[in-house]
């Protein structure tokens, strides 16, 4: 992981990546002129296509549906194999088989949400009023256009109510999204290293990000699509600069301290002489193989637009009024990003509307990204968590 | 405030028969089937088990994360945090009973906490351990220094119990703040109630701990 001496071109061609955005190594629902997606910015959008995952099999009574929402760079393959990666799926530590969210036990669905550059629509998408790849003209998309694209599958499906929905960072603004909007469909909620609205900070960092993309002589204003091109450096640094905020201080010391990188003294140069140097620059060669760089704009900025509370009448308890779901909120001591304070913000939200709500805070040095790593700790009380609703929703499978 | 951080109790539970301790059995006995309870320093859960064991739809509130996270690991509804910061995020009447077990004398405002308690709850339960039972008294009597028991280990100068009262106290306490007692209880040193109707003076010399049913009484 550590051994890249600097930034490298993609090892895997633009090919593999733009064939996916299309056409997705996965399940794929259509939705036509009928069934526009009413986007927050007022534009109907339309024909669109939601390209998804699923695990497991659906109960007889359709109870035992849950909904994994992916984070900022995340996708629908969170069990298996990734088509244009070759990797092993995100979120294996927490779905498979003796895992918290076990297929045999559980109807596990992942859907690439909307703006997304994996197979669902978004503006490296063929837009067919034109024939081009939608670029900038796509729409500007929301975290509440996300969830709304996603109930639309899940009817698409034939399910009423999600056993759970899932997700951490922007996949956990989906799921208090989804308990807003559609409190009745959801009868659990987990919702991990997330929080109620994006804060000043993390705006600031996405436009650093943003920014950094467009910076990019090959960005052309969105369009390079029809230049055969991608930015490549834009969105690798972009990457880069997120990454940083996904880790902690006390652990890239631990990971890499000063440690050098295939030498033992300086270059005197700009070379990677250090090891996170080396391991950053990996990070976002490797992250542009796989993401479109408008796509990253337009998910950064539905991150950065959330405000549930600001979607109330200020008041965040209000979003959550009267609502039945169970609810799970999950911390970690060193993320940065989401930190507790805003965990708790919501939790006391959930207090206030007297719902059904337990919250952990976990201690790992691992920050942000905790929440995609192995922690004992956070799966136990995951799985716990998914038992004792599932006991109470009388679900039951043949490992009972 | 976890009760093991407060009181460490395990000596007595090998005293009791069955998996319930007795003070949990008394305050369990308390509250009437069906009804949703907040229980503030729930510690690892116990009561909140025994409370599910009944029917009853229980949350709690603990101040220790490694608390927090066992109850959680146990499939309880239960959040990190503090008696004296966070009882006022929850509404009123949100909750028929909030039980206070064994943490009143650690919260740095007993009385905005108990204030608390009953508003959010048409009824509280609270229990604390009483500063006037007979061998605290000797220890400073005759000891000369800070009072400590099997169930108080701690010293004066690391203890997290930081307003400790009597019995007599908090009845006061309850009176000046227009509490109606509706149930009292002392118990003994093993968690037995003093089954005998005794005066107060007598619960407040031979109850190792007190345990009080309360609702909101007039001019409240």
């Amino acid at each position: 992981m550590v051994g890249v001496k600097s930034v490298p071109s993609p090892a895997i061609s633009a090919d593999d990546r733009s064939h996916e955005v299309d056409h997705p190594s996965s399940e794929v629902a259509h939705f036509g002129a009928d069934q526009p997606l009413r986007l927050d910015c007022g534009v109907d959008l339309t024909p669109f296509q939601i390209a998804y995952k699923t695990y497991g099999e659906l109960n007889a009574d359709r109870s035992n549906a849950v909904l994994i929402c992916h984070a900022l760079t995340g996708d629908q393959h969170v069990a298996n194999v990734h088509p244009v990666t070759g990797k092993p799926g995100w979120w294996e530590t927490l779905v498979g088989p003796g895992r918290p969210l076990d297929p045999a036990r559980y109807f596990i669905i992942c859907s690439n949400v909307i703006g997304g550059c994996m197979g669902s629509t978004g503006p490296a998408s063929i837009n067919p009023a034109t024939g081009k790849v939608w670029g900038l003209d796509f729409p500007v998309i929301t975290i509440p256009d996300m969830v709304r694209a996603q109930a639309m599958l899940i009817d698409r499906l034939g399910i009423d109510t999600l056993f759970a929905v899932v997700g951490g960072s922007m996949g956990g603004m989906q799921v208090l999204q989804w308990t807003a909007a559609y409190p009745a469909r959801v009868y659990s909620a987990l919702a991990i290293a997330c929080a109620t609205r994006h804060s000043a900070q993390n705006i600031a960092f996405h436009e650093l990000g943003r920014q950094a993309v467009m910076a990019d002589p090959d960005w052309h204003n969105g369009a390079y699509a029809d230049q055969g091109i991608h930015p490549h450096r834009g969105l690798a640094v972009a990457r880069m600069a997120a990454h940083i905020t996904y880790l902690s201080d006390a652990a890239l010391h631990r990971k890499f301290g000063r440690r050098m990188q295939d030498r033992e003294l300086p270059t005197f140069s700009f070379d990677a002489d250090f090891q996170v140097e080396s391991y950053l620059r990996y990070q976002g060669s490797s992250f542009v193989e796989r993401f479109d760089a408008n796509s990253y704009l337009y998910l950064t900025r539905a991150m950065d637009y959330f405000d549930i509370a600001a979607d109330h009448g200020g008041v965040l308890a209000k979003a959550f009024a009267g609502i039945q779901t169970r609810f799970c909120v999950v911390s970690f001591t060193s993320d940065w990003l989401f930190p507790t304070s805003e965990s708790r913000a919501l939790v006391h939200a959930l207090n206030a509307s007297s719902a059904r709500v337990s919250f952990a805070e976990i201690e790992t040095d691992r920050g942000h990204d905790a929440f995609l790593l192995d922690v004992p700790e956070f799966f136990d009380i995951s799985r716990a968590f998914l038992q004792s609703a599932g006991k109470a929703r009388g679900l039951t499978s043949k490992n009972d | 405030m976890s009760v093991q951080e407060v009181l460490p109790l395990n000596g007595l539970v090998s005293e009791q028969s069955g998996p319930f301790r007795a003070d949990h059995l008394l305050v369990a006995e308390m509250v009437k089937p069906g009804s949703k309870v907040l229980d503030v320093g729930c510690g690892e859960g116990d009561l909140l088990q025994l409370l599910e064991t009944r029917g009853i739809d229980g949350r709690g509130i603990e101040l220790s994360r490694e608390g927090v996270n066992r109850c959680v690991a146990k499939g309880l509804a239960v959040v990190q945090g503090d008696a004296d910061t966070d009882l006022v995020n929850y509404p009123d009447d949100a909750f028929d009973y909030v039980i206070l077990s064994q943490t009143l004398q650690a919260t740095r405002q007993p009385k905005v906490v108990l204030e608390n308690l009953l508003r959010i709850g048409r009824r509280a339960i609270v229990s604390f351990p009483n500063f006037g039972f007979w061998r605290m008294r000797l220890q400073l009597l005759i000891g000369g220094h800070m009072p400590r028991t099997e169930n108080l280990p701690a010293s004066w100068y690391d203890t997290a119990n930081i307003h400790f009262c009597t019995i007599k106290d908090f009845v006061e306490l309850c009176d000046e703040i227009h509490v109606k007692m509706e149930r009292a209880e002392a118990l003994d040193l093993y968690g037995r109630p003093l089954r005998l109707r005794l005066p107060w003076w007598v619960w407040n010399l031979f109850g190792e701990q007190g345990v009080f049913l309360l609702s909101r009484g007039q001019g409240k």
